[in-house]
């Protein structure tokens, strides 16, 4: 049953963007009488302009979490932390993906993929990884970028609020995984 | 807050990274990442002209309009400070369903576009509103209805078995994202200033 809904979930998912991509147009041409291509000029002009002036607050944020990452800071971290966790019922394992989830995308795909290749897909760990990896965003990325490409300087209570959000977010995929599939 | 994050990350690196041997490698992920930042706002360039194109389509046909208004009860309660029938909230019932969709190559461009409607409306330019946090909040603890096509990729005939643990702590951390800015934006550490007094004869010639 949850398996059909998934499948077909993912199979509708290969349709969305063709169907945005001619509907819309669609809609606008043959309801609105709007001028389609035109219009669609005028507003990709805007795509260069933002992507360029998000670049000095990408390099700021990329750069720091590169160095953070490199440095094995993560690694001491985790030796010290892993007590507690297991104490909690958290498992060491996840705490990496977990921890690194809100830094880096790629980062934390790339501690999924080693979870997947060291134990299996179908064990607790992965599915636990793979659950955290679906269920956040790199809040650290997308706070810098969207500020970033406004000129916002004081965040306020963004990043408090965006991690815990993460930390809620990882503590329920340990919670559910466990409930639901062991 | 983002001063001392940012400066912290590059203190642990370097200073770990002399501790562990590694401050070659710390060096070479500092050159590395700025290069790899260009490389991907270049990237983004066209899938964002894309989709701001498009974007742009569906605003001049009111597509935009008719779907905010939809759930217009929902985004007055999130976002009060901004006016219901504003632009912006259209940019981000676009954002948030494109993320919805796990479309996130969509979902910046409509993103980015909602930031800068928000802007507008914000007297103080270098100061995030109320509004801009909550819906950085949202968007970054996404509900998220399609795995990501790279966790498909890895997890295979088992993705299916993750699908609802997923979307139940989405829904976790998002309500916790929703909760945490509401309790917060009243804190005083992170209250707006209150707007200076000004003198009434200014706030004629203001008009």
């Amino acid at each position: 049953m949850i398996e059909s809904i998934t499948l077909a979930l993912n199979e509708i998912a290969k349709y969305i963007i063709p169907v945005l991509l001619v509907g819309i147009p669609l809609y606008a041409l043959s309801v609105k009488k709007v001028k389609v291509y035109e219009v669609f000029v005028v507003g990709a002009k805007d795509g260069f302009t933002i992507a360029i002036r998000i670049i000095p607050y990408l390099v700021a944020i990329l750069v720091a979490v590169g160095m953070f990452r490199a440095s094995g800071a993560l690694e001491l971290l985790l030796q010290a932390l892993a007590p507690v966790l297991t104490f909690f019922g958290f498992p060491p394992e996840n705490l990496p993906l977990a921890l690194m989830r809100p830094l880096s995308g790629s980062g934390s795909l790339g501690l999924l993929t080693d979870l997947v290749n060291e134990h299996g897909a179908d064990s607790m760990y992965a599915k636990i990884g793979a659950t955290m990896f679906g269920s956040s965003e790199t809040t650290f990325y997308v706070i810098a970028v969207y500020f970033g490409s406004v000129g916002v300087m004081r965040s306020r209570h963004a990043i408090p609020a965006g991690l815990f959000a993460d930390f809620v977010g990882a503590i329920a995929a340990v919670f559910f995984c466990k409930l639901l599939l062991f | 807050m983002m001063n001392y994050i940012w400066f912290g990350m590059m203190l642990i690196g370097v200073v770990v990274g002399i501790f562990t041997g590694r401050i070659e490698a710390v060096t070479q992920a500092a050159i590395d990442m700025a290069k790899v930042s260009v490389e991907i706002a270049i990237g983004l360039i066209g899938i964002m002209a894309l989709w701001l194109g498009v974007m742009k389509i569906a605003e001049e046909s009111g597509l935009i309009s008719l779907i905010a208004r939809g759930l217009r009860p929902i985004m007055v309660r999130l976002f009060p400070d901004v006016p219901a029938d504003h632009p912006a909230m259209g940019s981000i019932v676009l954002n948030m369903s494109a993320n919805m969709l796990g479309l996130g190559n969509a979902a910046t461009p409509l993103g980015l576009k909602a930031m800068e409607e928000l802007q507008e409306l914000n007297p103080d330019k270098k100061t995030a509103t109320n509004a801009m946090v909550m819906f950085l909040a949202i968007n970054t603890s996404s509900v998220q209805f399609i795995l990501p096509a790279t966790v498909v990729a890895l997890m295979g005939g088992v993705s299916s078995q993750i699908f609802i643990p997923t979307i139940l702590a989405t829904t976790c951390s998002t309500v916790a994202a929703i909760v945490a800015v509401k309790f917060l934006e009243k804190r005083k550490r992170f209250q707006l200033e209150e707007p200076v007094e000004t003198d009434p004869r200014d706030g004629v010639s203001d008009d």
